[in-house]
């Protein structure tokens, strides 16, 4: 951003770092979604310092099969004797993982074609634009399972399909903000300048575009941690792998709800809930303090 | 994929603005309307062919050995591989391939199921009933009740109304779908503690339901409860955010306040003037949408064994049965692809602008 910060300089009276900063303290929900995000964050990395590869493995642990919480197990047991609360702190790992991963693919792809429609106008841009639109209107999950079912259950087929069925919204965006930002003088001086179009779009809009990359991002983890979920529900995901989506397909497959083992079926939910709440927060705020005027310039 | 954020729907709104202002003007209602209907009708056409040719690739082109992926897990005789291999043109060139798959497709040969030993198309003919039914009844009720609570917040934006409604409405985007199906089974059904569950476990009829057309409608009715609020608690929070985000679009409008200077109520002013305009955009993102709601039903259908297309496309998982798997792809994108071109239609008849020329 700061290469270019000569053109960014005139758009508009931009706050500075700091003023920004502090809308963002101000905002309760702004601070409460870092604060999620933090945490989560931490529990994530620190995993393996408090859960070993024994306390995953269902030959090797020894506790009570299905019990409801106590002492020594503050979140139950599930069906195979594994302490629930471990297996919620290491699930965090591939759900967050999975959801990071696939929003950078989401958004390399969306970021490169709604460039690429915004800068050319023509034919090249329509068409783009067409199969945009096309694939926002498809439904995405009888797409995103055919995509799995077709490359095989695993996390890499999980992460593709992820990435295939939610770039579309992020290249509408850019379009428009790439047309927004074409239109100002600094693109007609880099072109009567010589500049090529290659450097047209990733000298000068590019830096421009990227506090709208950012917003989007984080409003697209939020989506692809629900994505990756439901697929790894439907059994979609890798089998030896313990993430929320598993822990929740594992506790339906074997009948908790009959059971009515509710210390199985909450928490991983809750913490899916949780984390998709805290990267929405955290990205509206963001999305408020910077204010690229999303709808409006079109 | 799960829809847009209730965030980037701003965004969509501004969208179905856009492509409304492109279709308004212009004399000669009649002809006009015709070279609109051509126009969406040739785009249907080809997202058709489009969703065609995906579904090729996805299962012809891509697996090494089609026959192989299509028979996974299940034993078969070589004559029935001989007949497979025939039907789908394998060996030849891609072109003639394509032209198998094609002339299946409008044949409605959609393959065969080993899962159920049945065809396909004869498989997702069953199902449509039961899906229907329960997408249906959700998507109006969360129409009816997401437009009345977006229009209630928009209208007093900031107010501690709006603020529980917004907040509400990302919560509950936010939930996976599949978990608040789990959550109310185990409430609702399973029951805590004391509290025994007042509805069934699931599927779409009781096996010792007393017989008669009423008992049956009403049996149906009961193991649609959950199902539908599961779907109307996910998807009517979307509504909200749309309608609440035109609204607020309509609210510094100079109309709005010609309106007051008449001397209408406040309350005549939101429903007589702001609200009709304010539909307009919605309509539109609400049929967008519907991706989404098939998403939703797909998981919902799962986790209440609800006997349709979804829980159909999850059987075919299971195996994986390719060819199932394939036919309701190819129909459910047919599907919303339809019910937009039917939303196209629509919008044009809503909009007063081009209905009264």
């Amino acid at each position: 951003m700061s290469a270019t910060s000569a053109p960014l300089a005139h758009v508009t009276s931009v706050p500075g770092r700091s003023s920004r900063l502090r809308a963002l303290v101000r905002m309760p929900g702004a601070v409460a979604g870092i604060a999620i995000l933090v945490i989560v964050a931490a529990v994530a990395i620190g995993a393996p310092l408090f859960v070993h590869s024994y306390d995953l493995d269902v030959t090797k642990v020894n506790g009570p099969l299905l019990h409801a919480p106590t002492g020594a197990y503050p979140l139950g047991t599930d069906q195979s004797g594994r302490s629930e609360l471990l297996l919620l702190a290491w699930g965090s790992r591939p759900s967050l993982l999975i959801g990071i991963i696939a929003t950078a693919l989401t958004m390399v792809l969306g970021t490169v074609i709604g460039l690429l429609a915004g800068h050319y106008q023509g034919i090249v841009g329509r068409l783009l634009m067409t199969v945009t639109d096309w694939f926002i209107v498809l439904p995405s999950l009888p797409l995103a399972i055919a995509l799995s079912a077709v490359m095989g259950e695993g996390d890499t087929s999980i992460t593709i399909a992820i990435a295939v069925t939610s770039w579309a919204s992020t290249a509408r965006l850019l379009r428009a903000q790439t047309l927004a930002v074409e239109a100002r003088p600094f693109i007609e001086r880099a072109k009567a300048l010589g500049a090529s179009n290659t450097q047209i779009m990733v000298r000068q809009v590019l830096p421009n575009v990227v506090p709208l990359i950012l917003v989007s991002a984080t409003l697209t983890v939020a989506g692809a941690i629900l994505d990756q979920a439901t697929l790894t529900f439907l059994g979609l995901g890798n089998p030896t792998e313990v993430s929320w989506g598993s822990m929740l397909n594992t506790a339906f497959a074997n009948g908790d709800i009959t059971a009515g083992a509710w210390w199985t079926l909450v928490p991983p939910g809750l913490a899916i809930l949780v984390v998709v709440l805290g990267f929405s927060l955290t990205g509206r705020a963001v999305e408020r303090v910077l204010n690229p005027r999303l709808a409006v310039e079109r | 994929m799960s829809s847009s954020s209730p965030n980037l729907v701003a965004d969509e709104v501004a969208l179905g603005v856009e492509s409304a202002s492109s279709v308004a003007p212009g004399g000669g209602a009649g002809r006009d309307f015709a070279t609109y209907l051509g126009i969406k009708l040739l785009a249907a056409l080809v997202s058709l062919v489009a969703v065609v040719v995906i579904a090729f690739i996805l299962f012809s082109i891509i697996p090494a050995n089609p026959v192989r992926t299509l028979t996974q897990g299940r034993p078969v005789s070589a004559a029935e591989l001989a007949t497979l291999r025939r039907q789908l043109g394998i060996g030849e060139p891609i072109y003639t391939q394509f032209w198998h798959f094609l002339d299946n497709l409008l044949h409605l040969r959609l393959g065969y199921s080993y899962q159920f030993r049945e065809s396909v198309s004869s498989l997702i003919g069953q199902r449509i009933g039961p899906t229907m039914l329960l997408m249906g009844t959700s998507t109006l009720i969360s129409i009816v009740l997401g437009l009345w609570l977006g229009i209630r917040s928009g209208w007093n934006e900031g107010s501690r109304f709006d603020r529980i409604a917004s907040g509400a409405s990302l919560a509950l985007w936010s939930v996976p779908t599949f978990w608040l199906g789990i959550i109310l089974l185990v409430v609702l059904s399973v029951g805590f503690g004391a509290f025994h569950g007042i509805f069934p476990a699931g599927g779409m009829h009781s096996p010792t339901a007393a017989p008669g057309a009423v008992n049956t409608v009403l049996d149906v009715a009961w193991h649609l409860v959950l199902p539908c609020l599961t779907l109307v608690l996910v998807v009517f929070a979307q509504y909200v955010t749309i309608m609440r985000s035109s609204i607020i679009d309509e609210l510094g409008n100079p109309y709005l306040l010609t309106a007051r200077a008449k001397g209408l109520r406040d309350d005549e002013v939101r429903r007589r003037h702001a609200v009709p305009n304010a539909l307009l955009p919605s309509v539109t993102i609400i049929f967008l949408q519907l991706g989404a709601m098939v998403s939703g039903a797909i998981t919902v259908e799962v986790v209440f064994s609800w006997p349709g297309l979804g829980y159909l496309t999850y059987q075919a998982l299971q195996l994986p049965d390719i060819q199932l798997l394939e036919g309701t792809f190819i129909f459910f994108s047919a599907a919303v692809i339809g019910m937009n071109l039917v939303a196209d239609i629509l919008y044009r008849y809503l909009d007063p602008r081009v209905r009264a020329q």
